[in-house]
């Protein structure tokens, strides 16, 4: 075999390719990020520096502030509901009948849907004259008038939004737990059996110790892509009213690019990414304190 | 026992019924004639059978054949990038001791948790300046680099799974180790290439944000800018709800039919790339 330096330089070879382009379109402009956060630049007018001003502006700026506290507003909402009714899907249809695998691949279906598709789809059915949800409503009863779900009320929009996303991802967390789930050596659930351990007493007992792993991870997928959220919010409600449902990541486009605040949205860039990290270590802390 | 047998299959068969009905709604909203598509309020099932909705989106601006083009060139330019740079590198990492690893680590985890949405400004600036904005090799960059750590996580350890004793086989017949990896590796570790590619695809075909900030022309839009454009767009004082749901349903039909077809790969794929 290729042994001493050959081996060892032949394998820099093989990723120098995928290093280079991490470098050239992550680690670079990353740095360019972290320069034009320093900068005032509008692309019309050249680069000025301003230290830390960019940032103390956004520490300033109530927008960022109401953008950023929806933003956790919405996390808080949807990742319960996400783990909870992920975690119940699993249970479900975690065995091997035809029922259970034909509603497995049925509820992960649109996890491969688009975000921006199954988003567009959703502003349909949410729509308020022409959509089959106020349709449907209406015909059972429960509302006289259409209700103006998107785009008018920012409470109401929120719970609309969650709702299409739910419907969206709910299938991902679902198939990552039922994963953990069959995991679990089948002599510990067989032996709980024999004990005399009821369905509620193997579910707290061991399915859920056994798996906290994967509720933390989907958990932290879940918060980041919260946090991340565009998609939904920019074809839905377009941060309307007022700019009430405008997520961070929304706020951030706005001022890079119809604005043209490059500095400015630089730093926000920033601020974002750093809370990001903030989590997704906090996370993994709590992932390894859970599993030593 | 027998209970809640029945009970277990009530449940999955409401819940089939809920996750569907929001893509059946779509479909047969898109084959209603142009005023039924339109109409207040809407009617559950068609009245009639139509193709208009999808005629008039075969027609729209520049005409739906440039929008599939977009999107597929830009998917499957992702799905080679993906791999040429992937597949060495995971080979590498798998079966090599490679010089400074910590260091080539901290990168690769870099492009892991930094938030992709976050460098798009800086990477557009870039683009502009070397003309690869508006260009399906540019945005295919993009999808590239969001996709690249979850493939070369994935591909690393399905190579790290074949056995030594195949490519100590492969080497004592004289293959050098670029041969291995194309004769060994890459056949016994083929569900996972194709893993890696089908995410490649259904990401890149469905991602928005990024096309929307690489993509200023109309003419290098992708299916779902598009769509998401013509929603506000107007034709006679209103959305055209006809032409969007054939639009919607064109875009989710090839992510169906490609999961539906490589259902096993694409489940399993997740879970070594998140669980383990």
């Amino acid at each position: 075999m290729y042994r001493g330096w050959r081996r060892r330089w032949l394998g820099l070879l093989y990723l120098s390719p995928a290093l280079l382009f991490v470098l050239a379109f992550t680690v670079l402009p990353l740095a360019q990020m972290g320069w034009m956060s320093l900068h005032n630049w509008s692309l019309i007018s050249p680069p000025t520096w301003v230290g830390l001003d960019n940032y103390t502006r956004a520490f300033h700026d109530r927008q960022f502030w109401v953008s950023f506290r929806f933003t956790l507003e919405y996390t808080l909402l949807i990742t319960p509901i996400l783990i909870i009714g992920g975690y119940l899907l699993a249970l479900l249809t975690s065995g091997d009948t035809m029922m259970r695998r034909f509603t497995r691949t049925v509820l992960f279906t649109p996890v491969v849907i688009g975000l921006g598709v199954s988003s567009l789809l959703w502003y349909w059915l949410f729509s308020t004259d022409f959509g089959p949800i106020n349709a449907l409503l209406r015909d059972a009863g429960v509302i006289g008038e259409p209700v103006v779900w998107l785009g008018v009320d920012a409470d109401r929009s929120l719970i609309a939004i969650t709702a299409s996303v739910v419907w969206k991802v709910i299938g991902f967390g679902m198939v990552l737990f039922i994963g953990a789930i069959q995991a679990i050596p089948t002599e510990i659930t067989e032996a709980s059996v024999v004990d005399g351990a009821g369905f509620r007493q193997r579910v707290t007992r061991i399915i859920l110790p056994l798996t906290l792993r994967t509720v933390l991870l989907v958990t932290l997928l879940s918060v980041v892509g919260s946090l991340l959220a565009f998609d939904q919010f920019y074809i839905m409600t377009a941060g309307q009213p007022q700019n009430q449902t405008s997520t961070s990541v929304f706020f951030v486009y706005l001022n890079s690019f119809p604005y043209l605040k490059l500095g400015y949205g630089a730093a926000l860039s920033m601020v974002l990414a750093l809370t990001i990290l903030a989590f997704t270590v906090l996370q993994l802390l709590l992932a390894r304190r859970s599993h030593s | 026992m027998r209970r809640r047998g029945y009970l277990v299959g009530a449940v999955c068969v409401a819940l089939c019924t809920v996750m569907l009905m929001p893509l059946l709604a779509s479909v047969l909203a898109s084959v209603k004639p142009t005023e039924e598509a339109a109409a207040t309020p809407p009617t559950y099932l068609p009245h009639a059978l139509s193709l208009d909705s999808y005629e008039r989106l075969w027609n729209y601006q520049q005409g739906l054949p440039t929008y599939l083009f977009n999107s597929f060139g830009t998917a499957v330019l992702t799905i080679v990038f993906t791999l040429a740079l992937t597949v060495p590198a995971a080979y590498a990492l798998a079966r090599f001791r490679v010089p400074a690893k910590e260091l080539v680590f901290v990168v690769l985890l870099l492009a892991l948790i930094v938030p992709y949405q976050a460098l798009l400004t800086p990477m557009f600036l870039t683009f502009a300046k070397v003309g690869l904005t508006n260009s399906l090799v540019g945005l295919a960059i993009v999808h590239t680099a969001i996709q690249l750590p979850f493939s070369v996580y994935v591909l690393r350890n399905s190579f790290a799974a074949v056995p030594r004793e195949l490519e100590e086989a492969a080497v004592m017949d004289g293959a050098n180790s670029h041969q291995a990896l194309r004769r060994v590796f890459l056949p016994a570790a083929f569900p996972a290439v194709v893993t890696v590619a089908l995410f490649a695809f259904i990401m890149s075909w469905n991602e928005f944000l990024g096309a929307l900030v690489m993509m200023s022309k109309g003419s290098k839009f992708t299916l779902p800018l598009v769509l998401a454009a013509a929603r506000t767009e107007t034709s006679l004082g209103g959305t055209d709800w006809g032409m969007l749901q054939a639009g919607i349903t064109i875009s989710i039909v090839p992510c169906v039919a490609v999961y539906l077809l490589l259902q096993r790969y694409y489940v399993s794929g997740l879970m070594s790339g998140a669980v383990k």
